[in-house]
């Protein structure tokens, strides 16, 4: 080992920070080279003047007390802050239990009903029962003219009443009917030997929607709302029969 | 109960390591009010990530946040100052064996030796501190201090030098 190589290594040498082959070397080396050993000798006085001259620095007794009251005080903070993100979530989870418990209730004890398909229920049933009963129309007519007028003083608003006999739609008379807790407008009409239920009253939302069908145990019921009316079809005619006829309607509307 | 378990637990691995802490950064530092509060803060910050350490040297572990907590400190008291960034480079030291001064070190005046620690480049000083009083090797210097382990030789070597000029050029003063 030479000069140079022994000083690179003379520090990791004092540290003791050298693997065995390494710490021989420069062992060897020492023993042969009095400048080297001049250098180590003086490093190593100054690795014992740090260690032996008390420049160690101890605690003061009072900083220990300070750390653990601190401590303790940022524990007790977590402590609090995680009871009280507990208690949120138990809130949130109390509201939805509530939530869970108060659909379940709607879903078993509201009459007829899975959700939004309660009225379409009721106007089947309306439907049904009319053809059921001897009390199809209050107002049997087959003019519009005659139809129309019967309404007024008995529903706050006048339905549309269009004669579709051209186009193969008889109207056969208007009926008062109950529906969506309210009292409203059905015009009968006639296709063949199917009845066609109009059910007409108005609706909370003046912007008109597109048409949706619906087919309840063979019935088909169509659904629209046009110039703040809301407008239900119901027949057991065929579906393509039936959405011309609402065509119609929603033309001459 | 899992917090006072939690706290007992930080305090028996903590707290005994709490001269280490503060010499670390009193020299760091250079005064006792600021150390204080750099191992208060590095405590606190110590015990929230608590969790977070899974065994190993807890105080290689606590030195470690202990050194951050004082560099950042460092910076924003730099920051107040125009100081020019320390540049190893410029500040190297030459061949030893050259000069005549570094050859009688045997009787080093205490108070001599804690003014050129005093003024050791703080890269130099951390790396003499943890070698020299902490008595840690090289493998946790290089830990605490983010540098690789040949950097930590280097820094260690340097330092030394920068000390023995120091001490020789101071050597006759008010004697």
């Amino acid at each position: 080992m030479d000069c140079t190589e022994a000083r690179r290594l003379l520090h990791a040498y004092l540290d003791a920070e050298l693997d065995m082959a390494d710490t021989l070397a420069v062992e060897q080396h020492l023993q042969t080279c009095p400048a080297c050993l001049e250098i180590y000798n003086n490093y190593q006085a100054l690795q014992t003047a740090i260690k032996t001259n008390s420049l160690y620095f101890q605690a003061p007794e009072m900083l220990q007390k300070r750390i653990r009251t601190s401590v303790r005080k940022a524990n007790q903070a977590a402590f609090v802050a995680r009871v009280t993100s507990w208690s949120g979530l138990s809130v949130a989870a109390v509201l939805i239990f509530a939530l869970l418990l108060s659909l379940w209730g709607f879903t078993r004890f509201w009459p007829n009903s899975s959700g939004g398909n309660s009225l379409a229920q009721e106007v089947l049933a309306s439907h049904v029962r009319s053809l059921m009963a001897n009390h199809l129309v209050d107002v049997p007519s087959s003019n519009q003219h005659t139809v129309k007028p019967w309404f007024n003083g008995k529903l706050d608003f006048s339905p549309p009443v269009v004669d579709l006999t051209a186009q193969g739609f008889t109207l056969i008379g208007g009926r008062l009917d109950y529906l969506d807790n309210q009292p409203v407008a059905a015009l009968v009409y006639k296709r063949r030997e199917h009845i066609i239920n109009l059910f007409i009253w108005p609706s909370a939302q003046n912007i008109g929607s597109e048409t949706d069908t619906n087919t309840p145990q063979g019935y088909h019921l169509l659904h629209w709302t046009k110039s703040g009316l809301t407008y239900w079809a119901a027949s057991d005619l065929n579906l393509n029969e039936l959405q011309q006829f609402v065509r119609l309607i929603q033309d001459s509307t | 109960m899992q917090e006072r378990n939690q706290r007992v637990r930080f305090e028996q691995l903590i707290l005994p390591h709490l001269d280490a802490a503060y010499n670390l950064a009193r020299w760091l530092t250079h005064n006792d009010q600021d150390a204080q509060d750099m191992v208060q803060e590095s405590c606190l910050r110590a015990f929230r990530f608590f969790q977070g350490f899974r065994g190993g040297d807890s105080r290689t572990w606590l030195l470690t946040i202990v050194r951050n907590t004082c560099y950042t400190w460092l910076q924003q008291q730099r920051a107040n100052e125009f100081t020019v960034p320390f540049q190893e480079e410029l500040h190297d030291v030459e061949c030893d064996t050259e000069n005549p001064e570094t050859l009688h070190l045997r009787h080093i005046d205490q108070q001599k030796l804690r003014t050129a620690l005093e003024t050791l480049p703080v890269e130099f000083r951390e790396a003499i501190i943890l070698r020299e009083l902490e008595e840690l090797p090289y493998r946790e210097i290089s830990v605490i201090t983010h540098v690789p382990l040949g950097t930590v030789m280097s820094r260690l070597a340097r330092g030394r030098k920068w000390l023995q000029r120091y001490l020789a050029a101071h050597m006759n003063e008010e004697e």
